[in-house]
Order: C-alpha cells, then structure tokens, then sequence
C-alpha cells in the first residue's frame, strides 16, 4: 500500500463480486478521489456478471461478453485489486484484514460483500467428484467439462437457478432431471398453475421434472453415479448440480464478532455493529430479510454509497422485486405476494390454446402481486401498479388483458369491454375467431342463438371458455332480440363448466393431472376449492387407470385415512365381510382387536358387518395389521367405493330359497370391492321375492327367482326413499355379474361426481342406460372389460398397504420440542 | 402480554404440500399447515363451529374445509369464511435451519383476552 496517499481514508472491499463492485462505482460516482480503494476478491478473476452465468453455461454468452468492469477499469480508478486471495480475517481493534497468504490490510473503513455460498443438503456423498453447485464461474467451467463427456445430469432444486442450470446443461447436450422437494416449481415464484405450464414447457425442451423428490444420499465410489430418494427411488447421473438455496457467506463477520443472525445484520445505512464496518449484498440481514436477487442489492449500493461518500440522505429499504426466468425460452414472470391470503382476491385468465396463465392477486383494490406464464409482456407494469400501491379500482375490468387494453379502454364503461374491441381482437383463442368475423356472421347469416354463432364460425365450440364474450356480441347486436340460452349448471364457482364437459374434455384432450385439467379448462381460480378438488381426482382416476397418480390432498379425510371421522376427531373401522358372511376366527380377532385399542365402541351395522368405534388415528395402521393378519380388508365404509353387499341365507338353508343368494352376493363383492365410484354403491341379493336383503332398495340389487336373476337398479333408502327398477332378468351368475359390472362401469363413466345411481338415473333416464348396457352386447362387453381392466388396479387393501408404512406421515403426529429457534 | 414460546415442531419436510401435521402442546391441538403454494400456517386444531378436527380437511387456497359440516376456514386469521362466523386462534410459524417452529406463546396470550 505504499503507493497510496497517506491522506485518504483507506476503503478495502472484501468481494470482488456484484455486489461489492456496484458499491464502489456508486462511490466513484460520486466522490471520486474520496478514498484509497483496495478490493479483495478470493475469485482469480475480475469483476463479472454473475447473473449471466446462466447464458454462459448454456453457451449463449461467452466470459468476455459478461465481464463488468475489466482490468482498465480498476487502473484507470486506482483501484488495487488482490485477485485470487481470500481474506481470513478481520482484527476489528488493529483494522486490518489477515489475507490467506499472510498479508495483511489496513483499513478505515471495511466494506464486507462475501455474497451467499450455496446450500448442499447434508447427506452422504455430499463431496464425491460430480457434485458441483451453481454460483461461479468455476462451477460452470466445471459443468461445461463435465458435458464434454455427455451423460445424464440431476438437478437438485427447481428454483430459478436450478431451471437455469438444468436449461444450459439440455443445451449442452444432457439429459437433465430435475428433483425438486416441494410440489411446485420455483415454488417462492409460481403457483401451482404456472408451474404446470413450465412443466410442460421443459418437457417440450428435454428436462423432466420430478416434484416431491426429497434427496437421500448422493451415491458412488470414485465418483457420483446417482441420486437415491427418499422413496426408494434411484435417480441415476454423471453430473449433479446442487441448488437447493444460499446461505449468506457471514463467517468472517461473525468471527469478528460482528452482530450476525442469519446474514450480517445492517440498518437502513448498511453500517454493521461496528461503526467502521458496512456489508452489502447477499450476506446482510436487514429487518429480518435476506436478499437474493441484484435489484434490493443495487438499492443497498446506491444507499451505502450515500453514506459513505454524500450527504447520506438516502436511506435503504425494501422494496417488490419482480423475477424473470431468463434462459429457458418460457415467458415466466412473478412479482409481490403471488401466494396472496384472505382477504385478497384473486383474478385469473387462463388461454388453454396458446398455455397463458396470469393471476394478479388483489387487495382492497390494490394490486399486490402477479404470477405471468406464457406472456410476461405486461410483468414491469405490474409491478410498477404493485410498487405504486396505487388504486386499480377504476381498471380492475381490464387489467387481466395488460396495459395496452386498460389503456385503451380508460374511462370506457368496463363492462361493454367487448364492445371497445377492435374488429381483430381475437374472441376465440381455441378456434381463431375475432370479434369482426363474429358480427359479420351474425348480420349477414342472421344468428340469434349461441348455438347458430357456434355452427357458423365455430366460436366458444370447443373450450366454450369465451361463451360469455360471443354472448355480450348477440347482445349487443341484437339488443333485447337476444335470450341467453338455459345455462349449464358450473361444478363450482372455481369453473363455468358443468361436471359432463370436464369429464369429456378430460378423455378428450388426455388430461392427466389435477393442474392440466385447470389450465386447459380455464379454471378461474388457481387451485380449485374443496368440490371440485376431489370430483376431478375421481375424474382422472376413473379415466386413467392405472395411469393417474391419485392426489390424497384432493379426497375427504374418510378416504385419505381409510375410516370414518367421527365427531370427537376419531375414526371408525368396518372391515370387509364378504356377503354378510363371517367366521369365529374373524369375530376372535375383532374382539382382539377392540381390547387391545380399547376401542369403546362395536357395533353391527345397517350393512351386515362390524363397525368398531372411536379409533385413534395413530392407532388405525396397527389396527388394520391385526385385523389384516386375520384375513380380513377395507370395507371402504367411508369412500365413494363399493360398500356392501348384504344377502340373505338364499337356498342354501332357506325354506323359500330359489338360488345360492348368499354365494353370489359373496362372489359379486369379492370381484368388485375396491372399486372408486362417483358416490357410494350399495348391493343386495335377496334368495326370493320375499327380500329379506331388501335388494330393490339398493344402487344395484338381485332378486333371485326359480328362472334365474332379475337386475334390480337405482333403489336407495337413505335421505330418499326409492325403490328399484328392473334392469333385466339373466339366466345365470355369470350373466348377472357382466350385467352389474358393466352398468356399473357406466354409471362410473358417465355420472357426475357424489350422483348417486338413482340420481344419475333419473338424468339420463333408465332407458338410456338399457339401451347402452342391456340391448348393446358389445358395447356391455366393453364397460365390462373396462371395468376389469380397472380393478387390476383398484383391488389394493388399502389398509395392508398402510399398515406396511404407505402414507405413515398422515397417521404420525408431530413430536413437539420445547426450543428457541435457531438462527 | 406473554412473551413468545418457540417449540421446534418437526422437519419442514414432515409437512407435505396441501397438507397438515397436527401435535397437542398443553392439551391444546394444534394443526400446522401447508397451503399449495407452499406457505405454513399454524392454527389451534378446533373448528369454531363444533369443534371439527381442522387438520384432518381440504386445503385449497389460504383456506381448509372442515370434515365435519364443511365450514371453510382462514389459514391467516383463524376466522370462518363466507356466511358463517367464529374464529380459532391463530399461531405464528417460522422456519429455521430445515426445522418448523410455532409460537405457542399466542395460546396464552388468546387464554388472557378469553
Ligand atoms: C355404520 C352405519 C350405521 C349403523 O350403525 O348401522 C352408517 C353410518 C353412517 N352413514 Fe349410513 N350407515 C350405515 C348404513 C346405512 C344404510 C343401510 C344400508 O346400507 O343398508 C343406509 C340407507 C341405504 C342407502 O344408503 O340408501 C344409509 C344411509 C346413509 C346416508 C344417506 C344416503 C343417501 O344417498 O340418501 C348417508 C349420507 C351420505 O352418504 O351422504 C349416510 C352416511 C353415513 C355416515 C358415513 C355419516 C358420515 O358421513 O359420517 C355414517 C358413518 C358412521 C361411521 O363412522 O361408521 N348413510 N346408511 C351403517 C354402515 C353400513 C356398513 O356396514 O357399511
Ligand atoms: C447463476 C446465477 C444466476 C442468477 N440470476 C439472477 C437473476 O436473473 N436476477 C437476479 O436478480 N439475480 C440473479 N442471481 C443472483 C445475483 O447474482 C446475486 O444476487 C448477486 O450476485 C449478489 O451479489 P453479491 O456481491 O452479494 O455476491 P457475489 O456476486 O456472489 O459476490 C461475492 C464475492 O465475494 C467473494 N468472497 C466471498 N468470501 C470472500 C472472502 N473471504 N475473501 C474474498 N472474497 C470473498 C466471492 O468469491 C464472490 O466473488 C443469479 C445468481 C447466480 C449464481
Ligand atoms: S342415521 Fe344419521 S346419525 Fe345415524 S349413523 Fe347414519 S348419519 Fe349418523
Ligand atoms: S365442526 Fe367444523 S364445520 Fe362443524
């Protein structure tokens, strides 16, 4: 330092990196012979853009195009920059810093901007060759070599920078997945619509993603071969990026004995506990936030730059910051609370056709977030109307449709929104229709109905999303000429489609999750509600056995945790007796059972079995072990399923008994149990017309007769009384069991979600249901083939597998411990 | 004003998406939940209506559906949503370190204002 004026102050950076550089170009902004500026920086390398080793990995930049500030640079300003050197130390008596190689540099004032070091989780393996993380350039020079050899690469973590990182890897020829812990993507940013959409948008580019994938070790000898999970799963790789969060880098501060809690905490003018010290970026903690975006961080450096060499005037504080991915060629943007709370509104626009989700989160007519998919044109002003605080009530019509319209339609009725449109808006995304086509037709073909506009140009006959924007044109073209068309009832407030038309669009278009169905049916709220959650969940499992992931945070408590909940938060328990029928073993080890649970209560029910009474949750696994060693399984008292079906003695001991009514009710449930249904089904078989099972009073019901078995349909004797009526009369079991199956089948495939049969019944009418089941043999073979193809999967007990550990998280309290927090 | 009482509650991952863990601290339930988006929330398990096991309901949204009657509650306040009306305490969560911690500190406080 001997070249330095003794008269300067002597300002010494530790960080050579952004945040710490902006500072010292603010500073020789504005008082530029102010210090002796020394810059220590443990990277061999000059000041860079960070923030752009994301185009560098993907090979869209190279180092020099991301170079900030170049060797010149710190020449030309005086500046002594010790590259290459990491600082050890700080002797906050003698101000001086203790370098590695044994230097040591005197200061007045320190600035500390050691940035974040990423996070690796803590599992074994954790330092084979072939983990790397994402936070220099030596990290990316270590993927690039790393791709030379092709292979596969895992990316742990799907925020903003692991998708960034699994993007440049795809273009650098791997093949990436992606594991990420939580259910949604970038889940700090996106909802779970958005994520949807992104990945569907990195599929198209190569990168599967895996939610919910919870890393348990990092498995090699020499080097990583994989990922193991903690589900027994086994990601296998050449390459794992780890970019699972940053920690703010304040070790050195806090050896100094600095104020530290989770960053190095600083106030409004960055200054740390010592008044000699200031930190800047990513490892302050300020009003209890971190920071790890460069926005908050240039208004710390412009704050800090203040105090040090202005009036120091401006002070910091926080502010909304809107994100963009950058590289992965999706237009996604997320600003403010996107996660909103109560007393926020929600406004949702969703275009399946061109996959655009934009939600603005509203409250008390202020917009105080936004989460864009697909067109983040419109992200900065957003923000701005999000950073302004000011009030939207005037625009909230129209301030879904982006600035260009709102603006447009300033001081316009907002409710004649449509009738502001210019001839070419497009009104119609799934068919291409705009507003211009649409009055031509309806003037020059005279259209007074929806459906004519429907048959003529096709508008809102697909999706039939933009039904109400064709509406308000008839309306307004035709004035009081025009009748809205009776309204299909919605399923919910979450949708303007009714139950049949998600259930055909869902075959239709392949829908295969929860979120696909939302986005592509343009689902107005972002995750649905407590209806039409679990109706889509049966849905798409009705739709795709064997295929579709069943969502448990979709279903009903009874059948998430497989018993009934009763008033007091306990469960009750009815195991399966197969026809009514039990045995002294089975009754041996329920009385077992009820003794060693003390479960107070047991009772025979209306169905013809034993309902044990007031179970713990904590205890149901265990219970459903021993039940299960005796032989016994789920009687899916609680679920829209099979229940039960009650027979009489039949002709095995009955006087009247005209067939084995006992037998078949017992082969009817063991080849049907299990099955999910739209609401509860309920059977009988009676041994005569005498019906001591009260068969014509159930979903499905056999009255058996000395000619064979009449069908007996659509009966409930619950909140409705309804007898049944007569299907048909077969000759055989066999016959009866095709017959019941595939009306059954049907009734799965076509009723809408908690339709009971005699409901659904009395919508599309008995004769519809003969037509389809009784008179069509090769349309019956086919419902019935698929429902057998469906019990392959729906024959699980689901106790045994719960018992076996499924799911132990939803019978296992939490263990509290009494504990401060630690930092 | 009692002071906040801090309990380390469990691993962040022990409390999946859309979901809820529930323990008892001083014989009172208390339900921790995570909303999709993946926000937690801790709120006593006792549903202002009858009582209805909060934890055991639909989450969608900042809001649980209770599996008793179906009353549809605030994560953030507590208080029942739409045309019904009461309310549960509320509890403040925060996580450090991978581990979830609840203030049941409030329960006192909540004891006090009763
Ligand atoms: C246990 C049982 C009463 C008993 O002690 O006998 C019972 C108990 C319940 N019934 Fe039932 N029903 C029971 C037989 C019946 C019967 C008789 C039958 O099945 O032959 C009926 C009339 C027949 C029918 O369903 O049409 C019956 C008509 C209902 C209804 C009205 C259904 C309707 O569509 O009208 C409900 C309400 C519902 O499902 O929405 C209901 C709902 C319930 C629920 C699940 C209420 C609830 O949501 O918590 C009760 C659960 C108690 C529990 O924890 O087990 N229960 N319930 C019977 C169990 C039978 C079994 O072994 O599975
Ligand atoms: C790949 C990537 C993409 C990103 N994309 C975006 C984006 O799109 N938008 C956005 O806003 N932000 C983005 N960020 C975040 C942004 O880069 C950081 O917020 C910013 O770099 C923080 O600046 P900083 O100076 O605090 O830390 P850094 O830039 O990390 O600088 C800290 C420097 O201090 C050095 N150092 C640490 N300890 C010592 C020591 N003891 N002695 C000497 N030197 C030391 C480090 O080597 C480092 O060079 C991205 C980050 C990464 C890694
Ligand atoms: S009749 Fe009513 S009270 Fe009795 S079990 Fe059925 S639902 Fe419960
Ligand atoms: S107890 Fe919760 S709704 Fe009745």
């Amino acid at each position: 330092m001997a070249r330095t004026p003794r008269k300067r102050p002597r300002l010494v950076v530790i960080g050579n990196g952004m945040a710490g550089c902006r500072a010292v170009e603010e500073i020789l902004a504005l008082a530029p012979g102010k210090f002796a500026i020394t810059i220590i920086g443990a990277e061999p390398h000059v000041n860079y853009n960070r923030i752009m080793l994301s185009p560098l990995l993907a090979g869209e930049k190279t180092f020099d195009e991301i170079v900030l500030n170049g060797r010149d640079w710190y020449e030309n300003n005086g500046i002594e920059l010790i590259a290459g050197v990491a600082a050890e130390a700080i002797d906050r008596t003698g101000r001086v810093v203790r370098l590695a190689d044994g230097r040591a540099i005197e200061y007045d004032t320190l600035i500390i901007a050691t940035g974040s070091t990423p996070f690796v989780p803590p599992v074994p393996g954790a330092t084979l060759p072939g983990v790397v993380t994402f936070r220099d350039l030596d990290d990316v020079e270590a993927m690039k070599a790393a791709c030379e050899k092709g292979g596969r690469a895992v990316v742990i973590g799907g925020g903003l920078l692991g998708l960034e990182a699994a993007y440049g890897l795809a273009r650098n020829g791997m093949d990436v997945t992606v594991l990420h812990l939580m259910p949604v993507l970038m889940e700090r940013q996106l909802d779970q619509s958005a994520s949807y959409l992104l990945i569907k948008a990195l599929a198209a580019r190569g990168i599967a993603v895996m939610l919910e994938a919870k890393t348990t070790a990092f498995v090699g000898d020499d080097r990583v071969r994989g990922v193991q999970l903690d589900d027994g799963g086994f990601a296998p790789a050449d390459l794992v990026v780890v970019s699972a969060g940053i920690r703010p880098n304040a070790a050195l501060a806090k050896a100094a004995g600095l104020d530290v809690a989770r960053g190095i905490v600083v106030g409004d003018t960055l200054q740390t506990s010592d008044p000699a010290i200031y930190a800047v970026g990513e490892c302050v903690e300020f009003e209890g936030q971190l920071f790890g975006l460069v926005a908050p961080i240039w208004d710390q450096c412009r704050a800090l730059a203040q105090t040090l060499a202005g009036d120091g005037a401006l002070r910091f504080a926080c502010s909304d910051t809107g994100v963009k991915l950058k590289v992965s060629g999706c237009e996604v943007y997320s600003a403010g609370l996107f996660a909103g709370h109560d007393r926020s509104e929600d406004i949702v626009y969703r275009d399946a056709a061109l996959g655009i989700y934009k939600r603005l989160v509203l409250d008390n007519d202020r917009l105080v977030g936004a989460v864009l998919f697909g067109d983040a044109a419109d992200g900065p002003w957003y923000l701005s109307l999000i950073k302004s605080g000011e009030s939207i009530a005037d625009k909230r019509e129209s301030l879904i449709f982006g600035r260009a319209l709102t603006e447009a339609l300033a001081g316009a009725n907002p409710k004649d929104a449509v009738a502001g449109w210019p001839a070419t808006a497009e009104i119609c995304g799934c068919n291409g229709v705009c507003k211009g086509a649409i009055l031509d037709a309806i003037a020059q073909k005279q259209l007074t109905t929806l459906d004519d506009v429907r048959a003529v140009t096709k508008a809102s006959a697909s999706c039939g999303s933009c039904t109400p924007l064709v509406e308000s044109l008839l309306a307004a073209a035709l004035g009081d000429g025009f009748e809205r068309g009776p309204a299909v009832k919605p399923m919910c407030k979450c949708t303007e489609h009714g139950h049949s038309r998600v259930r055909e669009e869902i075959v239709a278009r392949r829908l295969m999750t929860i979120p696909a169905v939302m986005q592509e049916l343009e689902w107005r709220t972002p995750d649905g509600c407590a209806a039409c959650r679990p109706a889509l969940n049966y849905y798409l499992l009705c739709a795709w056995p064997g295929e579709y992931e069943d969502d448990k945070h979709s279903r009903f408590i009874n059948e998430r945790a497989h018993g009934n909940i009763q008033k007091d938060g306990t469960f009750s328990v009815v195991p399966r007796m197969w026809g009514g029928l039990t045995s002294p073993a089975e009754l041996r080890a329920i009385a077992d059972v009820a003794e060693k649970f003390n479960i107070p209560t047991v009772k025979v029910t209306g169905g013809q079995r034993i309902d044990l009474l007031g179970v713990k949750k904590e205890d149901l696994p265990a219970v459903w072990a021993d039940l299960g060693a005796a032989g016994m399984v789920s009687g899916h008292a609680y679920g829209k399923a099979l229940r039960t079906v009650k027979t009489c003695v039949g002709s095995d001991w009955c006087r009247f008994g005209t067939q084995d009514s006992t037998g078949l009710g017992v082969r009817i449930e063991k080849f049907m149990w299990g099955s999910w249904t739209p609401a509860k089904v309920k059977m009988a078989v009676s041994g005569c017309p005498r019906n001591c099972a009260e068969a014509t009073c159930k979903d499905v019901g056999v009255v058996c007769v000395e000619s064979g078995y009449e069908i007996h349909i659509g009966g409930a004797a619950g909140l409705h009384i309804k007898g049944t009526e007569i299907l048909c009369k077969v000759a055989s079991e066999d016959d009866a069991i095709e017959m019941i199956a595939a009306a059954t089948q049907l009734y799965r495939e076509d009723a809408h979600y908690l339709e009971r049969i005699y409901k659904w019944m009395a919508r599309v009418g008995l004769d519809s249901i003969k037509a389809r089941v009784v008179d069509d043999a090769a349309n019956r073979k086919a419902l019935f083939e698929r429902f057998v193809q469906a019990q392959r999967f729906s024959q699980v007990d689901p106790w045994a597998e719960r018992a076996r550990g499924l799911d132990a998280d939803e019978f296992r309290p939490l263990k509290p411990v009494l504990a401060e927090p630690h930092r | 004003m009692s002071r906040a009482i801090w309990i380390d509650v469990g691993a962040e991952a022990e409390i999946p998406a859309r979901a809820a863990r529930r323990f008892v601290f001083a014989e009172t339930p208390i339900a921790v939940f995570r909303a999709g988006d993946g926000m937690l929330f801790a709120l006593v398990d006792r549903c202002p209506h009858k009582g209805g096991p909060l934890s055991e309901g639909i989450l969608h949204g900042r809001a649980v559906a209770c599996p008793l009657h179906n009353w549809i509650i605030s994560l953030e306040t507590g208080a029942a949503q739409g045309a019904d009306s009461g309310c549960t305490t509320t509890l403040a969560v925060a996580v450090r370190c991978g581990r979830v911690f609840v203030d049941v500190g409030a329960l006192d406080r909540a004891a006090a204002r009763a």
